[in-house]
Formats: C-alpha cells, sequence, structure tokens
C-alpha cells in the first residue's frame, strides 16, 4: 500500500492542506494585515477549493508542454518568414497594439498575483495565485518572444515597456491595472480573477486569436491560445474565490456586488481597444465586436449571473449601458485614434469601400446613419492631400482616461459629460459607470495621471508636441505613427510583394 | 470613507490642482453634433482671459477644419458651461463668469447637424 | 437553462476529445471556429476520461485537457476520471 499512486483529491489535500503550519509566536493578523482592512470577512480558508485540483507536478508538466508546442512553432514562423504571409501589413498594427496595450498587463498581473498569494491566510488560494502568477509571467515571455519576430521587419515595436509608462492611450489599460494592484487583496481578486479574467478575457483573446489565425498570424494565435489554456484555469479561480467570500459571510455580497460592478465596468472600457482591433484592424474579419460581445458577454454573463443569483448577486448596474453601446464602439473608438493617429505608435487609416460595406452589414443600425459619412469625409480629405489630424489634445475621463469620445445612447451624437465637485474641484467622465466609480473613492482618483494634463504642467519633456511624441513618448516621428498609407511599413510591404503604391499606378497611367 | 486604504484617512495627492498648470486653467470645449472631432478639447489657458479670446482664438484653432465651421451665425449659438445653459459676456474674464478650472463649455450649432447632417 | 461551453483548439487531439464529448453529451452542440472547436450544452457537460482513451486509443488523464484548452464557462470539478461544468440555474 505505501506505494499506492494518490488521486487527484489526495495530492491536492496534501498540498494545500498539510503544508500549513500553526502560527505560534506572531499573530495572525500580523502575518496577513491586508486580509482585512476591505471589510471581507472569512470565517473558514479551509472551505477553499481549487476545481481543478491542479498540483504542483502536474503543473509544471503541462506547462512544459505547452511551451514545447509553442516555441516549436514560433521557430517555424520565423524560419519560413511568416512576417510575409499575413494577410496585409495593416494587421500588424493590432498586434503593436497588443504588444504596447496588453503584454505590460500580464507582467502587471504577475506582479499582482504574487502578491496577493502572499496576502491570503488560506494555502489554496495563496498557491492557485501563485500558480497564476507565474502564468502571468509565462505568458509575457512568450508574447515579447512572438512578438520579436515582427519587431525585425516592422516600425512601433522598439519601446514597448516604456511606452507602455508614457503614452496617452497606453495610460488606459495601465491605469486599470495601477487601480486594482493599488486596491486590497480581495478587491485585486475581483477585478483581475474575476470581472477581467472570467467576464471580459474571452472577448480580448478569442476573437482576436481566431482573427489571427484568419490572418495568417500563426505567431500570435498559438502565442493567444497558449496563454487561454491558463486563461481557462483562471477564469475558474476568479468565479471560486467570488463565491468563497459569498458563502463565507453575508456582510460580504454587498462589498462584492460593488466591486464587480466597478470592475466589469472599468475593464469593459479597457476593452474599447479591442473592439477596434476586431471592426477596424483585422482585414479578413472573423466576427463584429458587436457579435462577440453578444456571444462572450450578454449570453455567457446572463447565465453566470443567473448562477450567482442564488447569493444574492445581481447582473451589474452598467450591464445595459454596455449592451446598447455596442453597436457604436469600435466606430467611435477608431475615430478618437484615426483624429489622433499623429499621436499613436501605429498605423491608422480608413476602410476599404469593402470594409465599410461590410461594417455597414454588420451595423445596419448605426454605420451608415452615423459613421460612413464622417469617414468618407475624412477619406476625401485624405485624398486631397489634407489628411485630417485633430490639431488640438483632447478632453480626458478622469476614471478611464480615455478621451471623451462616447457619447448618449439616446442621442447619440452628443458627447456623454458627467462632472462631480470634490474638496473644491471639478472632475470630469465619460460615463455614470466612471462617475460612480470616482464618486465612491476619490482619494484614489484624484492621483489619475491623466496624459493630457501632464503634458500641460510641462511633466512630459519640451513644450512642443515632438518633443512630447519623439523625446517622452519615443515614437519615431514619420516612421511609427501617422496614416498608413505612405509609411515606411507600406512601402517595404509592397517591395516584399512587388506590390504598387497606388498612388505610383495613377501617375504611370496619366 | 473617501477611499478603501491600509493606513487611516488616507489622502491622495491632487494632480491636477491648478497650481500645477504655471498660471493657467484646464479649459474643455465641445462642438455639440460634431463628431468629426472626435471628443471635446482641452486647452490650458489663463483663467484672466476675456471670453472673446476663447471665441477669437481657441475655437477657430480647434474646429476650424470642419466645413461648417465658416457657416456658424454666432448670435444663434447655444452654450452651456458644466451642464448649465450659459450666456459669455465676451469682454468678461472666465474667473468672472464662472469658468474655473476643468470647466466644460459645450456650444450647439442649431440648423448645422454635421457632414451629410450625420451629426459628425 | 444557462450553456455550459468548453473551447478547444481544433488540432488532431482535439478531435478526439470533442468525440468523446459528442458521445458522453448526446444533446451538445459543436460548433467549428477559425482555429478553434466550441461546444455547448444546456446546463451540464461531462468529460470522460475513458471514453476519450477509448478514442484516442491510449492513456490520457484529465489534466491533459488543459494543453488544448481555450475556455470554458460553468463550474468546473474536477478528478481523476472525468471534469464536469455545470450551471445552476
Amino acid at each position: 500500500m505505501s506505494n499506492r499512486k494518490l488521486n487527484l483529491k489526495d495530492k491536492y489535500r496534501l498540498l494545500t492542506r498539510d503544508l500549513e503550519w500553526e502560527y505560534s509566536y506572531r499573530d495572525y493578523e500580523e502575518i496577513f494585515k491586508q486580509e482585512s482592512f476591505e471589510g471581507i470577512k472569512i470565517t473558514d480558508w479551509s472551505k477553499w477549493e481549487d476545481p481543478f485540483r491542479l498540483t504542483m507536478d502536474s503543473y509544471w508538466k503541462y506547462q512544459a508542454e505547452k511551451e514545447k508546442k509553442l516555441y516549436a512553432i514560433f521557430d517555424a514562423f520565423a524560419q519560413n518568414n511568416g512576417q510575409q504571409n499575413v494577410t496585409d501589413a495593416r494587421y500588424v498594427n493590432a498586434i503593436k497594439l497588443f504588444l504596447t496595450g496588453v503584454s505590460p498587463l500580464e507582467y502587471q498581473a504577475y506582479n499582482g498575483f504574487a502578491h496577493v498569494g502572499r496576502q491570503f491566510g488560506g494555502v489554496g488560494a495563496r498557491v492557485a495565485c501563485q500558480m497564476q502568477s507565474l502564468d502571468e509571467l509565462r505568458h509575457v515571455q512568450t508574447q515579447i518572444h512572438a512578438m520579436s519576430h515582427y519587431n525585425k521587419h516592422f516600425d512601433g515595436f522598439q519601446e514597448f515597456p516604456h511606452m507602455h509608462d508614457r503614452v496617452w492611450y497606453l495610460s488606459v489599460p495601465k491605469s486599470f491595472f495601477d487601480d486594482a494592484r493599488s486596491a486590497g487583496p480581495f478587491e485585486f481578486m475581483v477585478a483581475i480573477g474575476f470581472s477581467f479574467e472570467y467576464v471580459l478575457t474571452n472577448l480580448l483573446f478569442v476573437p482576436f486569436m481566431s482573427g489571427a489565425a484568419y490572418n495568417g498570424d500563426m505567431a500570435t494565435v498559438t502565442f493567444g491560445f497558449s496563454a487561454q489554456s491558463d486563461e481557462a484555469r483562471h477564469m475558474t479561480l476568479g468565479l471560486e474565490i467570488i463565491k468563497f467570500m459569498l458563502e463565507q459571510h453575508e456582510d460580504n455580497v454587498p462589498i462584492v456586488q460593488r466591486w464587480i460592478n466597478k470592475w466589469l465596468w472599468r475593464g469593459y472600457r479597457v476593452l474599447t481597444l479591442v473592439a477596434m482591433m476586431m471592426d477596424y484592424m483585422l482585414p479578413n474579419k472573423v466576427m463584429s465586436w458587436q457579435e462577440s460581445f453578444e456571444v462572450y458577454f450578454e449570453e455567457a454573463a446572463t447565465s453566470l449571473f443567473k448562477d450567482l443569483a442564488r447569493y444574492g448577486i445581481e447582473m451589474p448596474a452598467y450591464a445595459a449601458t454596455a449592451i446598447e453601446e455596442k453597436e457604436h464602439l469600435s466606430h467611435q473608438a477608431w475615430s478618437i485614434f484615426y483624429n489622433y493617429g499623429h499621436a499613436a505608435a501605429f498605423h491608422t487609416w480608413m476602410p476599404t469601400d469593402q470594409e465599410m460595406d461590410w461594417l455597414s452589414e454588420k451595423y445596419p443600425n448605426t454605420f451608415d446613419k452615423y459613421y460612413r459619412p464622417r469617414y468618407e469625409k475624412w477619406r476625401e480629405m485624405e485624398e486631397a492631400g489634407e489628411r485630417y489630424y485633430n490639431p488640438t489634445l483632447p478632453m480626458l475621463c478622469q476614471t478611464c482616461q480615455i478621451p471623451m469620445g462616447f457619447t448618449d445612447m439616446e442621442n447619440p451624437t452628443l458627447t456623454s459629460y458627467r462632472q462631480s465637485e470634490y474638496d473644491g474641484e471639478r472632475y470630469n467622465f465619460c460615463s455614470d459607470g466612471c462617475k460612480d466609480i470616482f464618486d465612491h473613492e476619490p482619494e484614489k482618483y484624484v492621483q489619475s495621471w491623466l496624459p493630457v494634463h501632464q503634458i500641460y504642467q510641462g511633466n512630459c519633456g519640451g513644450a512642443e508636441m515632438e518633443d512630447v511624441l519623439g523625446e517622452y513618448y519615443r515614437i519615431n516621428l514619420g516612421v511609427d505613427n501617422l496614416d498608413f498609407h505612405g509609411s515606411p511599413d507600406e512601402e517595404r510591404w509592397n517591395a516584399w510583394h512587388n506590390l504598387q503604391p497606388a498612388e505610383d499606378k495613377l501617375k504611370e497611367a496619366s | 470613507m473617501a477611499v478603501a486604504a491600509i493606513t487611516e484617512n488616507y489622502v491622495g495627492e491632487r494632480l491636477d490642482r491648478v497650481e500645477n498648470f504655471h498660471g493657467n486653467q484646464v479649459l474643455y470645449i465641445g462642438w455639440d453634433h460634431h463628431l468629426m472631432f472626435c471628443a471635446p478639447v482641452a486647452f490650458p489657458v489663463s483663467p484672466q482671459a476675456p471670453f472673446r479670446q476663447v471665441l477669437e482664438e481657441l475655437i477657430p484653432g480647434a474646429f476650424s477644419l470642419h466645413p461648417e465651421f465658416g457657416e456658424i451665425d454666432w448670435d444663434e449659438v447655444q452654450w452651456h458651461l458644466n451642464g448649465e445653459p450659459f450666456t459669455p459676456d465676451m469682454d468678461a474674464t472666465l474667473a468672472e463668469q464662472g469658468i474655473d478650472h476643468k470647466s466644460a463649455v459645450r456650444f450647439a450649432t442649431p440648423g448645422l447637424n454635421g457632414i451629410k447632417g450625420c451629426g459628425s | 437553462m444557462s450553456k455550459v461551453y468548453i473551447a478547444l483548439q481544433d488540432n488532431e487531439e482535439s478531435h478526439y476529445i470533442v468525440e468523446a464529448i459528442e458521445e458522453d453529451n448526446p444533446d451538445s452542440t459543436v460548433i467549428y471556429q477559425p482555429a478553434m472547436i466550441r461546444i455547448e450544452n444546456e446546463g451540464r457537460m461531462v468529460i470522460k476520461r475513458e471514453t476519450v482513451e477509448d478514442k484516442m486509443g491510449r492513456d490520457w488523464e484529465i489534466p491533459a485537457l488543459h494543453v488544448n484548452l481555450i475556455t470554458l464557462g460553468g463550474n468546473v470539478d474536477e478528478d481523476d476520471d472525468e471534469l464536469t461544468l455545470t450551471w445552476n440555474d
């Protein structure tokens, strides 16, 4: 019997129970001093259960297998000049946005889980956080590795960690994670473990990776799916911590509900970037933002919140607004980046006729009515040699930090303005969600590092925009930024494929 | 509780105090139903500037690229200040007419509905 | 009743897992999407080690599912013999 192979349940019990010890010469509160200040009451950590019952031996075994598969494909992609086989050089801009905007979040998640994994009194929760922390570190490494190949052939990849800390639109995902990591350990788990991982990462990874598959980007599909294979475990951890808190004490319910409301809204606003990637940056489209939102948010969240109803948890307060915005979000986001394409580290462009028709078909209620005429005007300006760039910096939301490009859904061409006064100062917001988040914890959000205000305070390099963009952001001006048409990326791509720019063809013909 | 913090009576640093803007304050301006400008814009401007300067310098600098800009009848324009209807006094300073730091001024141009009437 | 779902990478190994899922969950719906396969079922879904081993013709353990897993929806329970997904209504 001594050689009996342990089953999964026994192994997990040994890992998460019998490795714990009694704290005999220090107070529990002294060791786990962040466990109580948020108001969450835990009566019995032993009720914590990891549904996968993952132990370290199988963790290492299967992670190693995933890595082997992944690196075999990276090698094949590089050896076969995979960068030449993507659908179109415009596609690569989605990857630039991913590397500068998303991959650093994986690193933040690694830090965050390593931190909270120390703060919980229960071993089960600590082990799960430790594994997730390692996963997140693996994700950032594999993503950098995959995209380093693109860095050899395209512009805009070279300064991604520097940019993440400074560039205006990257302050959106950065501040989202900063907000979560500066919260207490339980709020962090609701923010990242539950709201982001469980409810929102499907919307980030699944359609985006299918998009990469449709656009010939084998490296991205593979790192995406490899990361996502850990994600299923993270989602389950996120759901588990919610159920655990709700079962531990009824006083936890209103706190958890408020966090869910807050973090689903915060996460949804960050996904604005994904909405525009899907509808505008993938030359071969898989599904529209609206379609993926319906499957991965509306349908999935409905099942989830029905399940959580037994604890008294309700669908988040602002879900209705997110649902109403689904026919507008990607178009409003792309308009923001087209306006400020001179200040972005990737290229923007106007959709082709065929792409506009796809958008009309996918968004029959909104595209032709509100957005097509705008785009046709911009295209006309570009053709006249006066590509439109907004000459003035935008007003930003104090909470999500996105330019105030969202509109009131009852009046969809009217900017949504919200304002609060706190301690003698005005604060402005894009939505009720962002305003309520501020109003509940103003002492946190008075500290928002809003890029536009920082520029006007003189904290971002010199007085001229060139100094801010070139020196402070390290955008390679005239190379990384501006329209795709006329960019060095386009020129190289055309040279690889013996394509002529449209302008030259016209000149030759005349 | 103005924030959930591990230290009692936590006070956050106000990053955008008016004192940080070197004598200026931040003014936001938006043109209703003209979303070719994707969002309202932000300016650093002296609180002692007369509103005339906003009208004659800042607004044209921000919005004159729009084909309807030249058609605006400024006597018909409807203004809002921080959500309330408002009639600017061209010769009074911003400070004198209650346009303080981080105020949002909106203007609507009845009859001008954006590119092909689409609100852009 | 809510749908539970699982999505797997579209590859050789997954094809056997999908076959096994279809056999053990006769009412499930299999949806082929770019590079992935999504399987949905009302309320509950089970993935049994024995059925997968039978389809593959070799030993296979439940945690190996993670190698090809993309996403799932539902409450998870895993032991040596099976993984189940359920929603409480």
